[in-house]
């Protein structure tokens, strides 16, 4: 598969490894992991950056009319095919339309495709990798294989085959089959948090203590084994929205009259000669929102994971 | 050793079977009729119709079509054929090659610069050239492949005219400009792994050692510390590799590769199910294969690890 499971296994190369200089600071405050995690968060520039875009480009998909007052669905031919202009900062495209608010309204379906994705897989492996770490036995190995399988089918191929065939795709649809094919990354990722903390002591005394298994999970192994997979959601959905835009540029995405950045690059692609600025500008912002999120994701990952934390 | 493997390839086996199976009910449960697609326009008398589909097992339920095309899959290389006749095979052996050139020039990339970069990184730690690398690491890995391959056409294909930018009619050449955007996400995973690995093993005993008998420098690195480190980066290009596949289809079809990945896109428009079914599942087995291989090599380099 791709770029999701790199990652995972990246990380899952480079987690085991705690760096000698990485000795637990202040060790007088027993501050909490989500506090501790603020606390080194707020002095690492490249979570400060991404905070910051990520702002812009969530208030651009929330309301877009706040930057821009054009209508992206204007379009009168005779302005086709204009360059840039104050008029129309990002020029207009072939059917005559504002390309600016074009780009600008294309924000919504690109952030709700990765932020259904993201939301939807996290909880689904957060359950299934608590499943399965704290139960092991038939659950693990039936979860596993399930995981097994799904990784042995290139996601972006699994797509489609499973796209091609629907007649409408919008979000939804396309949202489904991405969280068919992402799911297992996260499910694996929880079930080695849930395997690293599940022998600690402090467990082992909640099960002496008589505390059944589901108070167990709940109130010991699912809080000290949340961090990584938290970090990892927001990479996702960076992931997620550049997968999108990949499959809508392929075809078997959303589909006109949609506004969507894949559609955009896809009708672009045409004309890469003549007008490289309808290209251009989709691309930036698709290159930004997902470099936005994977950028915040590894920050939070590092900050959330103790044992990650290399600088 | 040979008891792990046996158990590994026996382990495939549900994988394989249920990973095609999935993605041949995908094609075969697609609504439309090939046979009707195929006559186009042109009457077609039932009787041909019928012979037609009898000749690709379209009469027989879901289960025994999927048993007789895998069967002839492993027993003689059949793959099937498309509609019109010509063998999934042929087209295979066509696109193959040009996706394994592909798959290799992007292999060197990510494997010559990750390392390089990673080395540097990692002995000049803290200085300039550190920061310069991690700064582009962290901008090449959170850039979408899709933006990366538009990037590099835009500059260096179009502005700057260098590369070719589509086709491999060029021969070599053509395979720079998609090997670079196929390995590029990796490339910065193996630099980051290397870096933190190398740092790691340059503050131990065994480092200390050889610096304290009045090794060189360079000496100390490439032989001592590198060694070691470069174990997980090893075992990560080769799982790597078998990830390529998927990407190969992004990547091929934006620079036109006439590859198994490009073929296999323009198939599923085009609702050819047989090469669909048939390239999905070369996929299919080269990546369990590759990660069996890469589990092994794994115990190769490292001889803590003992698969027993």
């Amino acid at each position: 598969m791709t770029e999701p499971n790199k990652r995972a296994a990246a990380s899952a190369a480079v987690d085991p490894a705690p760096a000698p200089e990485s000795k637990p600071k202040r060790s007088s405050e027993d501050a909490s992991l989500w506090m501790d995690a603020w606390r080194s968060l707020r002095r690492n520039p490249w979570f400060v950056i991404s905070a910051i875009l990520l702002l812009v480009l969530i208030t651009m998909a929330l309301f877009p009319q706040l930057f821009t007052d054009q209508n992206p669905r204007e379009c009168p031919l005779s302005r086709s095919r204009q360059d840039p202009s104050a008029e129309h900062w990002f020029g207009t495209d072939i059917q005559g339309c504002d390309y600016y608010s074009r780009v600008i309204y294309g924000a919504r379906n690109s952030m709700a495709v990765g932020a259904i994705v993201s939301l939807t897989i996290l909880g689904i492996g957060i359950v299934l990798g608590l499943l399965s770490g704290f139960f092991g036995r038939w659950i693990d190995a039936l979860i596993m294989r399930i995981t097994d399988l799904i990784f042995a089918i290139p996601y972006i191929l699994g797509a489609l085959v499973f796209l091609a065939v629907q007649q409408d795709r919008g979000v939804r649809e396309v949202a489904f089959i991405l969280i068919l094919f992402t799911w297992p990354t996260m499910a694996r990722l929880m079930r080695s948090s849930v395997l690293a903390v599940i022998n600690n002591e402090y467990v082992m005394a909640a099960r002496a203590l008589g505390a059944g298994p589901f108070t167990i999970m709940r109130r010991h192994i699912l809080p000290n084994s949340l961090g990584p997979v938290v970090g990892y959601a927001a990479v996702y959905t960076g992931v997620i929205i550049g997968a999108e835009a990949t499959l809508t540029f392929l075809g078997v995405g959303l589909q006109l009259p949609s506004i969507s950045w894949g559609l955009q690059l896809n009708d672009a692609q045409g004309y890469l000669q003549q007008m490289p600025h309808l290209l251009v500008f989709p691309l930036i912002f698709v290159g930004l929102t997902v470099f936005a999120f994977t950028t915040m994701g590894e920050a939070l990952r590092d900050a959330l994971d103790p044992k990650s934390k290399k600088r | 050793m040979t008891g792990y493997i046996i158990r590994r390839l026996l382990q495939f086996i549900p994988v394989v079977i249920a990973a095609t199976l999935i993605v041949y009910a995908m094609v075969f449960l697609m609504p439309g009729d090939p046979i009707r697609a195929l006559a186009g326009d042109r009457p077609m008398s039932p009787q041909v119709q019928e012979a037609l589909r009898e000749q690709y097992n379209l009469n027989d339920p879901f289960l025994v079509q999927y048993a007789k095309y895998m069967w002839g899959v492993f027993t003689q290389a059949d793959f099937g054929t498309t509609f019109q006749g010509r063998p999934v095979l042929d087209m295979i052996q066509q696109g193959l090659p040009i996706t394994l050139t592909l798959a290799a020039v992007a292999f060197c990339f990510q494997a010559v610069i990750g390392i390089i970069a990673g080395i540097l990184a990692a002995v000049f730690r803290d200085s300039f050239i550190d920061r310069l690398i991690q700064v582009s690491l962290v901008i090449v890995v959170a850039l979408p492949t899709l933006a990366i391959a538009f990037l590099l056409q835009l500059t260096f294909g179009l502005n700057l005219g260098w590369f070719p930018i589509a086709g491999n009619r060029e021969g070599m050449v053509s395979y720079i400009l998609p090997g670079i955007v196929l390995a590029a996400v990796s490339t910065g995973i193996v630099a980051r792994m290397l870096r933190s690995e190398l740092i790691e093993a340059l503050q131990s005993d065994y480092v200390r050692t050889a610096t304290a008998k009045g090794m060189k420098r360079s000496r100390v690195v490439t032989r001592h510390a590198l060694r070691n480190s470069l174990i997980p980066v090893v075992t990560f290009l080769g799982a790597d590799l078998a990830t390529m596949m998927g990407g190969a289809i992004v990547v091929e079809s934006v620079f036109n590769l006439p590859g198994l990945g490009g073929q296999v896109f323009r198939s599923i428009q085009a609702q050819e199910n047989t090469v669909v079914v048939g390239i999905v599942t070369l996929f299919v087995l080269f990546y369990v294969v590759i990660n069996l291989l890469v589990d092994l090599l794994y115990a190769v380099l490292d001889p803590r690890i003992r698969y027993d």
